[in-house]
């Protein structure tokens, strides 16, 4: 039997409104998709603030650790996570920078550069426990650097090098070609135009970028476990001053150390309570220095997209 | 002419210092694999290759030592699993919603806020586990013991979301608007177009996100570490403790293994099974992701 003109159209309106219903109900699900990440994030901080708060004191920062959980501080902890961000800095971000420029602004278009490309994408997704077995393996045995600072600094030198890589190239893509073109119509040589106007120009960028890196750097506690770092250090490395000429020792380099994380990871795997709660402390002096080092990324990437107009 | 020529010199000295930094990333790769197999050579010498991959039970550390790597890697793809399970479907909806629906303010607050949780040091998250997610999870599942493969893996499956989104939300833009446009003429909605015409259209590259995920999660060491147990164990029962492969390595740095002792190279030998696990879900995701381009 054929249905009238008037029963298909209200099938055909039902059928629209189920159909706009759905995408209503996705609407919803999308949004609270979204919110678990979110709500994960503010529950994990909540917990770390509730637990972690009271241990918080300006003796906790100044004290070395303790068998007493009250007080244990991490004293050496953040002093160790200083120097060997120290080291991770000075050692990526000039080699990082120099083979971002290379590959955008020198490289030839070959097999070399295509080996070189898809390295260091494939470098990127190398868990980062293992670059602590390199480390282990070449700083610790091979080089005999030891179980130190150095080995420290280096494995993650090593490990956020391709971010630094990918951010500088990412900076200097976004430069128009018209730049480089004046600069080449003035007679400049290829390093005068990386000089005076790449580098200047994908500063924000890259400033971005090694920000994010060295935020990651200093929450790594799996490869600086694999070098070696030690649990409990109750003394700070020798001091990169001294009162002899000639002023500054680099012996702190090759002294035993340990880290942020490893400090809170030493804490939280102990039975006590008392010093789960160290462990909480210890999270939110690195999640503040964490937060703090992405914020102010965010902030630069926005200063910089705001103030360059091409 | 004598300016010119020291020119000519200045500016190749600096081309060849900066091919040379590019170089270096070449060099890690290689150091990578030449320590890894340098030292799993001398731990294959004492150990059967055939033992390493059929034993099921991974006991280095024992007076009577066994080497059957079979439970670290089920512990490991256990934690995975339970990881892609959660971050599958979480992950796939937020990029949707993020990229077809969301409204261009809500997108611009919400993306680096969603960036942060890859922010987070993976400590804090083992930490969250164990203390927090385990002691709730429990009151709902009785039999879960303390250390368990279940919480760390849901941590992570968030964790990575991330990651998923960021990739297959690149695939689901470069998708052009007109083949939208075609699909809202004919009167489809948002829901339709996304599911039936955006996604797989941008297949390759939402696969090659959750490949990368994947990828992510075997080599993620802190949180399980913390929260999954030191136990090998061959399960596929969430609820139990695992090891996984990470896991492992970590226990073996704290306690003293001395160099050139068997326990020493088992580190590697479990690396190098590590390495070459996530070199190749990272191999088939870049070849996924460079399908993409060709597409349009």
């Amino acid at each position: 039997m054929q249905k009238s003109k008037s029963e298909l159209q209200t099938e055909i309106k039902k059928r629209i409104a189920v159909i706009k219903f759905w995408d209503r109900v996705f609407l919803i699900i999308g949004l609270l998709s979204t919110l678990v990440g979110l709500v994960l994030l503010f529950t994990l901080m909540a917990d770390l603030f509730v637990n972690g708060f009271p241990r918080l004191s300006y003796k906790f920062l100044s004290s070395f650790p303790s068998r007493f959980p009250e007080e244990a501080g991490i004293l050496s902890a953040w002093a160790g996570s200083f120097l060997v961000l120290l080291v991770t800095a000075l050692a990526s971000i000039p080699l990082g920078i120099a083979a971002g420029i290379y590959l955008e602004e020198y490289a030839r278009k070959n097999w070399l550069t295509d080996i070189i490309e898809i390295n260091i994408a494939n470098l990127a997704g190398v868990p980062s426990i293992v670059y602590g077995l390199l480390a282990l393996g070449l700083f610790v045995y091979f080089f005999k650097f030891g179980e130190s600072i150095l080995t420290g600094g280096l494995a993650l030198a090593l490990l956020i090098l391709p971010m630094v890589i990918m951010a500088t190239r990412e900076a200097i893509r976004a430069i128009p070609n018209s730049i480089r073109e004046a600069s080449y119509a003035l007679g400049a040589t290829k390093w005068q135009t990386v000089q005076s106007h790449i580098i200047p120009y994908s500063t924000g960028g890259i400033l971005t970028g090694v920000i994010i890196g060295l935020s990651r750097a200093i929450g790594e506690t799996a490869p600086i476990i694999t070098v070696g770092a030690l649990t409990f250090i109750a003394f700070l490395p020798t001091s990169p001053f001294s009162s002899e000429f000639p002023f500054i020792s680099f012996k702190w380099l090759f002294d035993p150390f340990t880290v942020m994380p490893i400090q809170m990871f030493n804490w939280v795997s102990r039975p006590q309570q008392e010093f789960q709660l160290n462990a909480a402390a210890a999270g939110i002096v690195l999640m503040i220095m964490t937060l703090l080092m992405n914020g102010l990324a965010i902030y630069i990437r926005y200063r910089f997209r705001r103030k360059i107009k091409w | 002419m004598k300016r010119k020529l020291a020119r000519k010199i200045k500016e190749g000295a600096i081309e060849t210092t900066l091919f040379l930094s590019a170089l270096s990333s070449v060099f890690i790769t290689i150091s990578i694999v030449v320590v890894l197999a340098y030292e799993s050579f001398g731990f294959f010498k004492e150990v059967s290759i055939k033992e390493f991959f059929t034993g099921t039970q991974w006991t280095p550390l024992f007076a009577n030592p066994k080497f059957g790597i079979l439970p670290l890697i089920s512990g490991t793809l256990l934690t995975t699993s339970i990881a892609l399970i959660v971050a599958l479907p979480l992950g796939l909806t937020v990029t949707v919603y993020l990229s077809e629906y969301a409204p261009h303010r809500v997108r611009e607050v919400i993306k680096p806020i969603l960036e942060l949780l890859a922010a987070v040091p993976t400590v804090v998250y083992g930490y969250f586990a164990l203390l927090f997610l385990t002691p709730i999870l429990q009151k709902f599942i009785p039999d879960l013991s303390g250390f368990n493969a279940l919480s760390p893996g849901i941590i992570m499956g968030i964790m990575i979301i991330p990651y998923v989104s960021s990739v297959s939300e690149d695939a689901m833009k470069a998708v052009p608007m007109h083949i939208r446009e075609g699909s809202y003429a004919m009167g489809a909605t948002k829901l339709q177009t996304a599911f039936k015409v955006v996604i797989p259209s941008a297949f390759s590259g939402i696969a090659a996100a959750f490949i990368i995920g994947i990828s992510r999660a075997i080599g993620e060491t802190m949180v399980v570490a913390i929260a999954a147990g030191g136990m090998p164990n061959l399960t596929a029962n969430p609820l139990e403790p695992v090891q996984t492969l990470t896991a492992y390595i970590v226990q073996v740095s704290l306690g003293d293994a001395p160099h050139g002792t068997v326990e020493y190279k088992t580190i590697f030998a479990a690396g190098i099974t590590l390495f070459f696990m996530t070199l190749g879900f990272n191999i088939l995701g870049f070849w996924l992701r460079k399908r993409i381009r060709e597409v349009y």
